[in-house]
């Protein structure tokens, strides 16, 4: 180590820099062509997912349009998004009468967040059924609530009827422990599966008391699709 | 001389499906191998959003090995790398929703696969493009092989099915352990101990035929 080191010709900043410039360029250009060239792609695809979803929870649907209820009252998504928006799609059958209403809902389960979209229909002022859009449930376990024959029950007819000044469900919607299910507007949990069943319960919830007082007035304007 | 280019292509090939196998051999890239592995579908996905990010990376590595300075080599390699996920992330995503979903964060954790920085660094900046290009395809194979491996396992033990085809009707009640994280250790354990079983004893026959000559 003693003596001196001899130091080792280093190649100079500008070179290094036109290195990296010319990568960065040729990296960038690959990744802008890689997006547009899949973007329509991808697009149609999450469209189309979406659409599974939503004509598996209202199996007479044909067709949909995207909605949203804001303060001011529900209108077709198009244009700006107003905050505080909720999202929900208007599913019509194969005549272009209104089928029914599915809205995403989302709440804590036992591993992550339980994204589910479930079914509204204006009829019987009830819950259809429901689907997951995302659960990273225990397998097994926590994904009971897709297969479980005795819980999809529940959904046949969930109660979510508004008060009287529709303003707020009339009775919270709420799983409650396996076997002890009394009213329409309640879910017999799966047992052994508590913790997802209440998110399922709680998902609804919170997006039918933010949605279904907005939407409810103004139902009629859904009406037929307009072709 | 062909005969032999030949043979060294092969030979470069094979490194990474039996000698170097990523998963059952150098143990690399285990934050995907168990994570992904809950169906051989999700694992041969993964092994192939790999393998095109390997191949291309190692390609394009072994193209500028004599312009890139050795100063900004691991920079450089990085941004290669993570250009060829991001595009693998939109392709998957154009292709199935349903596979960029169940593969989830793992597509993009691909940027960190030590497989892929290793083979860039130990490979593909010190051979020409075609050998590289040889050399991570059989490396990827490997993997996905490694995957597959796992994911076929877990999946008939902890579902009943393979590739989503039931194999042992209504009544079979899935061993569930399988498709949690504590299954991957488990099955990745058992393949292991199987291919370090393997090589042993093909040492030993070696050793055996050599005459006391091997080791």
């Amino acid at each position: 180590m003693n003596g001196a080191i001899q130091q080792p010709q280093g190649t100079s900043a500008v070179a290094l820099v036109r290195t990296l410039g010319i990568v960065s360029t040729v990296c960038g250009l690959i990744i802008v062509a890689a997006y547009q060239g899949t973007y329509d792609a991808a697009a149609a695809n999450r469209r189309l997912a979406l659409e599974r979803t939503v004509f598996k929870v209202i199996p007479a649907a044909k067709s949909m349009s995207e909605w949203q209820a804001t303060p001011q009252g529900i209108r077709p998504v198009g244009g700006e998004t107003v905050a505080g928006a909720v999202k929900f799609y208007a599913a019509y059958d194969a005549d272009g009468a209104l089928a029914g209403i599915a809205a995403e809902g989302a709440a804590k389960g036992y591993a992550d967040t339980v994204r589910i979209l479930y079914g509204y229909a204006p009829a019987c002022q009830c819950i259809t059924g429901f689907g997951l859009v995302a659960s990273k449930e225990t397998p097994g376990i926590g994904d009971k609530i897709v297969t479980d024959k005795a819980f999809l029950e529940n959904f046949k007819a969930l109660d979510v009827k508004l008060n009287a000044e529709l303003s707020a469900l009339a009775n919270e919607v709420k799983a409650v422990k396996h076997g002890t299910k009394s009213n329409p507007w309640q879910i017999d949990a799966i047992a052994g599966a508590t913790v997802t069943s209440r998110a399922v319960g709680k998902a609804i919830n919170d997006s039918a008391q933010l949605l279904l007082p907005k939407l409810v007035p103004e139902l009629e304007k859904l009406g037929k699709k307009e072709s | 001389m062909s005969d032999l280019s030949q043979a060294r292509t092969f030979d470069e090939f094979m490194e990474g499906i039996w000698r170097q196998n990523p998963v059952f051999v150098m143990v690399l890239g285990m934050c995907p191998t168990l994570a992904v592995t809950v169906s051989a579908v999700n694992a041969v996905s993964m092994g192939l959003a790999t393998m095109f990010v390997l191949v291309c990376s190692c390609g394009l590595v072994s193209l500028m090995r004599n312009i890139v300075p050795k100063e900004v080599r691991i920079a450089t390699y990085i941004v290669i790398i993570a250009t060829f996920v991001t595009v693998v992330d939109y392709v998957i995503q154009a292709v199935s929703l349903a596979v960029y979903d169940a593969l989830g964060a793992f597509i993009q954790l691909i940027v960190v696969n030590c497989i892929i920085l290793g083979r860039a660094e130990a490979h593909a900046s010190k051979h020409p493009p075609l050998v590289a290009m040889v050399n991570a395809l059989g490396m990827s194979l490997g993997f996905v092989i490694g995957l597959l491996a796992l994911g076929a396992v877990r999946e008939v033990l902890g579902a009943g099915t393979l590739f989503g085809f039931s194999l042992f009707g209504a009544d079979f009640q899935p061993w569930v352990v399988m498709v949690l994280p504590p299954g991957g250790f488990i099955v990745l354990g058992a393949w292991l101990l199987l291919f370090s079983a393997l090589k042993r004893r093909q040492e030993a026959r070696l050793a055996a035929q050599g005459g006391g000559h091997g080791a």
